[in-house]
């Protein structure tokens, strides 16, 4: 399933955001990958252009998709809550959601379906737990608006906002083990709170975790 | 399947009707079938069909189009639609209308013949000089002139008119196609070859189209069929007995499909409710623009097209459903497969709606198999694919252009 290396790179990235590039730090080369919420489709080219990957995407957004195949991706519309129950069970090595589980309607099904049909689930999200919102709420009283929580409360997509506590907690629920995590701020940057979940809940802006699902 | 005209629309209809019955002679001009000479692959041993039945003699036309590269990796097969032809990016011999895809065909295009060697082959059960109804039947009488089949035709599949393909594609001495695209019945074909040799088909584009016919499809379709039966004309389907054609019936068929082709958007840009002329009320006049244009489009498809080959051809079409050739799961026909598909449907179209083409989506995602989807924002409805379509042709090119890199042609 691996893909052949390209031999000319007509599409590279240049700009893709700091978390993506992490993201793809956490990915083994020639692996197969699906990329759920994939954008423009600027992690699954530089998957598959830079460290051979198989790589694959979905976007709910049409505009995105159609920009992404024409750049010659493999992107296909689609929606995390309802498509992935379509995919057989280990079709991937890597299973991708990239800041988009705060806005999928059951995020615990998605999760379960990216660890049925991929070996490792890879998934970033924006911090809910992050001091500035918490404070904002305190101060005011009234929703939060940040740079990662930029939309008032009637028209934001991010209908299930989680803290990194929250994340712990439902990956103890359901029995899945933690292989890498980290927090970053809002450009992608890593923080230095590895070694304590409560402060990397207080100051990481958004946070990334490799799961794996136990036997 | 396709408006070779090109929508055409503000010609003045060629037959106005004055009143009823006359209007429908009016309409009947042709009284001879079509004829052109066509280049074509004959296999001398025949082929064996999905009915059972043995074709003793089968005929391949085609036309093709760019240079085969000495590794003769750079194929391009185009499958047509129903009403379409091998005459892709090219003046038709019969109508001196511009080839039906050169928007989508040609030097620059999406599919660069620059770049690409471009093959299309008109269907088995055509009428283009591939084997159909009105070539020559395998058993002639002793003597006096020559029979055509006609109805005497055996039924056709898709399967079957992907096999007389292969055969043409490997008399051309290429093992694997870069692609095999298509819109309509066109990809309806490119399905099944996916199906049927996954090995010879590096990547495939499914363009508007479906794994099965829907009862609206094949409803549609027996709506145009009995029109050419209940012409007097068609004589059974031994119309060429007395060198007539059912070109009422035959007309009648084109405008309920072509209805079809166009959405609801389209009619209204186009047409309205426009008058053709003072807004006298009569009952048998074309009134309204929307009406001399199908008159149009009926009347012009009879000079080109055979009755017999039409109910060959849908009857094909109905009978198409993947899922069944696979134990009522499309996912099964492309278990395992390596080629990379590329689904496009669009927004507007009703005949073959993006449901259709996402369900083909999704059985290729059960296979596991390498797809892209993308449903095109359009009004044109179904006919979309066959014209300028910025956001199609892009991602066409894009998907072919990738693919091709990945294959490492340069």
């Amino acid at each position: 399933m691996n893909a052949v290396p390209p031999k000319g790179v007509r599409y590279v990235a240049k700009n893709m955001r700091l978390d993506l590039r992490l993201i793809a730090g956490m990915i083994a080369p020639r692996s197969r990958v699906l990329d759920i919420g994939c954008g423009d489709g600027a992690l699954i080219a530089h998957l598959t252009r830079e460290i051979g990957c198989d790589a694959r995407g979905i976007e709910i957004d049409m505009a995105a998709v159609a920009d992404a195949v024409a750049h010659g991706l493999a992107v296909m519309h689609g929606d995390a809550d309802t498509d992935l129950a379509h995919y057989p069970d280990q079709a991937f090595d890597y299973v991708v959601l990239s800041r988009t589980l705060q806005a999928v309607e059951r995020p615990r099904e998605v999760l379960r379906q990216m660890l049925r049909i991929g070996a490792r689930a890879v998934v970033s999200f924006p911090n809910f737990g992050h001091w500035l919102v918490r404070w904002q709420l305190l101060r005011t009283g009234r929703m939060p608006l940040t740079p990662a929580w930029d939309r008032p409360w009637y028209e934001t997509p991010n209908i299930h906002p989680c803290t990194i506590r929250d994340f712990f907690a439902l990956c103890r629920d359901e029995g899945y083990r933690i292989e890498q995590w980290l927090a970053a701020d809002e450009a992608g940057r890593r923080a230095p709170w590895r070694r304590s979940v409560r402060l990397a809940n207080l100051f990481g802006e958004q946070a990334l975790f490799v799961l794996h699902r136990t036997a | 399947m396709d408006s070779r005209s090109r929508h055409s629309c503000l010609h003045p209809a060629t037959l106005p009707g004055p009143s009823g019955l006359a209007y429908a002679d009016a309409m009947m001009v042709v009284e001879t079938p079509p004829q052109a000479t066509h280049q074509a692959v004959h296999f001398a041993d025949g082929l064996v069909l999905d009915c059972g039945v043995r074709l003793g003699r089968l005929a391949v036309a085609y036309r093709t189009y760019g240079r085969l590269n000495p590794e003769r990796s750079n194929a391009v097969l185009v499958c047509h639609a129903l009403t379409g032809d091998q005459y892709v990016a090219e003046a038709h011999p019969l109508t001196g209308k511009p080839g039906w895809w050169e928007a989508v065909v040609g030097p620059g295009r999406p599919v660069d013949t620059d770049r690409f060697f471009v093959i299309s082959a008109n269907v088995l059960g055509g009428c283009m000089g591939s084997t159909g109804p009105p070539s020559p039947k395998d058993e002639q009488p002793e003597s006096g002139r020559i029979l055509p089949w006609g109805t005497d035709f055996p039924p056709v599949t898709i399967r079957d008119m992907v096999r007389a393909q292969k055969r043409l594609v490997e008399q051309l001495g290429i093992e694997r196609l870069f692609a095999v695209l298509g819109g309509s019945m066109g990809g309806m074909q490119v399905l099944e070859w996916a199906a049927l040799y996954p090995e010879s088909v590096f990547a495939a584009v499914p363009i508007a189209t479906a794994a099965y016919h829907t009862a609206q499809n094949i409803a549609f379709h027996e709506v145009g069929r009995q029109a050419i039966f209940a012409d007097p004309d068609w004589a059974g389907g031994r119309y060429w007995e007395q060198g007539k054609v059912p070109a009422r019936g035959l007309a009648v068929a084109r405008m309920t499909a072509h209805i079809t082709y166009l959405s609801e958007q389209a009619l209204t840009r186009k047409f309205g409710r426009r008058l053709r002329s003072g807004p006298s009320l009569t009952l048998f006049d074309d009134l309204f623009e929307v009406e001399s244009y199908l008159r149009h489009q009926g009347s012009t498809f009879v000079t080109r097209f055979d009755a017999n080959s039409y109910l060959s051809i849908t009857r094909a079409m109905d009978f198409f459903d993947l899922a069944a050739e696979h134990g009522g799961d499309i996912a099964r026909a492309f278990a395992g497969s390596k080629t990379r598909f590329c689904v496009i449907s669009f927004s507007s179209d009703w005949l073959f709606p993006t449901a259709q083409s996402r369900a083909i989506a999704r059985a290729l995602n059960q296979a596991a198999a390498n797809v892209s989807f993308v449903e095109v924002e359009s009004d044109k409805g179904h006919d979309a694919f066959l014209l300028d379509e910025p956001d199609f042709h892009r991602t066409l090119a894009g998907f072919l252009s990738g693919s091709a890199t990945l294959l490492g042609l340069s």
